[in-house]
């Protein structure tokens, strides 16, 4: 007796039963759909709102700490204004460099 | 918790700490948020207890939950960290569930959001900051102040880039804390003005009913908001940590 002779065969209805099953199994949501690299800006907020307040944190948070830098040696050398101001466009600079991390193009593998 | 008095909006007022637990809590300062913590830590440790107790091997939803908590952060670890990232796994999972749970509870009514105080992202970044440092001591030893200086760079420059890159890398502490704080402290404060403004507009009479009914509308969709943040500050938060963590087993 050959293969398809016998009885109602399922797969001539419908001729792929892998297409029927994967089509009813994504339509339940039991596939997970593929993944696609994460960039940095697609984790931390992909909004306007989230990349926003993103820039206005990695700027403001690398001048906080070259002010707090600056004035702690200030304090230490008794050199009151100087160093606080050598240290606030440091801080500035490094604020442009978080930024730079965050949303520069990728390199092929994480820099 | 709304307004006070009849037309001053006490927004910040809702952050503000009390002891817990009666007279025994006052004498340790054992505070609300405090008692949130606690909270929290058993809920999820009932979550896993509990939701692992069948030990099924065809998930019911507790178990799901608990499962899938445990392979998102995993899977986070292990992408992002590399194969290293076994290894942190504990701390990444705590962390995220902890901040996760804070976040969450917060949104419900009467509960306090104890994420919303810079005090507690502050240490919880800390923990983050100075764990991932010794990690990089420990893998690089004195090698690890090779990070603070980019590749290929003018010799010249260096003293400068030195200088900004140690700056950049102590303002992790700040941003990743203050993302976390600012985010949790705006959502309420949001919630609480637009919450104060209801009852503002209800005291108007029929006039206020419209636009009183619009703001309840407005904060409504603004508690589904807030716990989209909840959730991906949560997220984030753990995300960064193990984006450290990778550039501290790793060195760039």
């Amino acid at each position: 007796m050959s293969q398809d002779t016998g009885g109602p065969d399922p797969s001539s209805e419908n001729p792929s039963f892998a297409a029927r099953l994967s089509a009813a199994r994504s339509k339940q949501g039991l596939d997970a759909p593929p993944k696609r690299p994460l960039s940095d800006q697609d984790q931390l907020g992909g909004s306007p709102w989230g990349i926003g307040a993103r820039v206005g944190v990695e700027l403001v948070s690398a001048l906080v700490v070259a002010v707090a830098i600056g004035y702690g040696l200030d304090h230490v050398f008794h050199t009151t204004p100087i160093l606080t101001a050598v240290f606030v466009p440091l801080g500035g600079a490094a604020g442009i460099a978080n930024l730079w991390r965050v949303f520069a193009p990728k390199r092929t593998d994480r820099g | 918790m709304a307004a006070e008095g009849s037309n001053s909006i006490d927004a910040l007022g809702q952050f503000q700490l009390h002891p817990a637990l009666g007279p025994i809590g006052a004498s340790v300062n054992f505070t609300q948020s405090n008692l949130m913590m606690v909270v929290a830590g058993v809920l999820i440790l009932g979550l896993l207890w509990i939701g692992m107790k069948p030990r099924a091997m065809v998930p019911g939803r507790l178990q799901a939950t608990a499962e899938l908590g445990y392979d998102f952060i995993m899977s986070m670890c292990i992408d992002t960290i590399g194969p290293e990232g076994r290894k942190f796994f504990p701390f990444v999972f705590t962390l995220f569930f902890f901040i996760l749970f804070g976040n969450v509870l917060g949104v419900f009514p009467l509960f306090f959001t104890f994420t919303s105080h810079i005090m507690v992202t502050l240490a919880l970044t800390l923990l983050v900051f100075i764990l991932s440092t010794v990690v990089a001591f420990r893998e690089h030893g004195l090698h690890f102040f090779s990070y603070f200086l980019p590749q290929g760079i003018p010799i010249a420059l260096s003293p400068l880039l030195v200088v900004i890159e140690v700056i950049s890398y102590f303002s992790r502490i700040i941003s990743l804390s203050v993302r976390l704080f600012a985010n949790m402290m705006a959502g309420h404060v949001m919630l609480e003005v637009f919450g104060a403004f209801i009852i503002m507009l209800g005291g108007f009479g029929l006039l206020g009913y419209l636009p009183a009914a619009l703001t309840l509308g407005l904060n409504t969709i603004l508690i589904g908001f807030e716990l989209l943040v909840a959730v991906l500050q949560a997220y984030v938060f753990a995300i960064l940590t193990c984006i450290y963590l990778h550039d501290a087993v790793h060195l760039h």
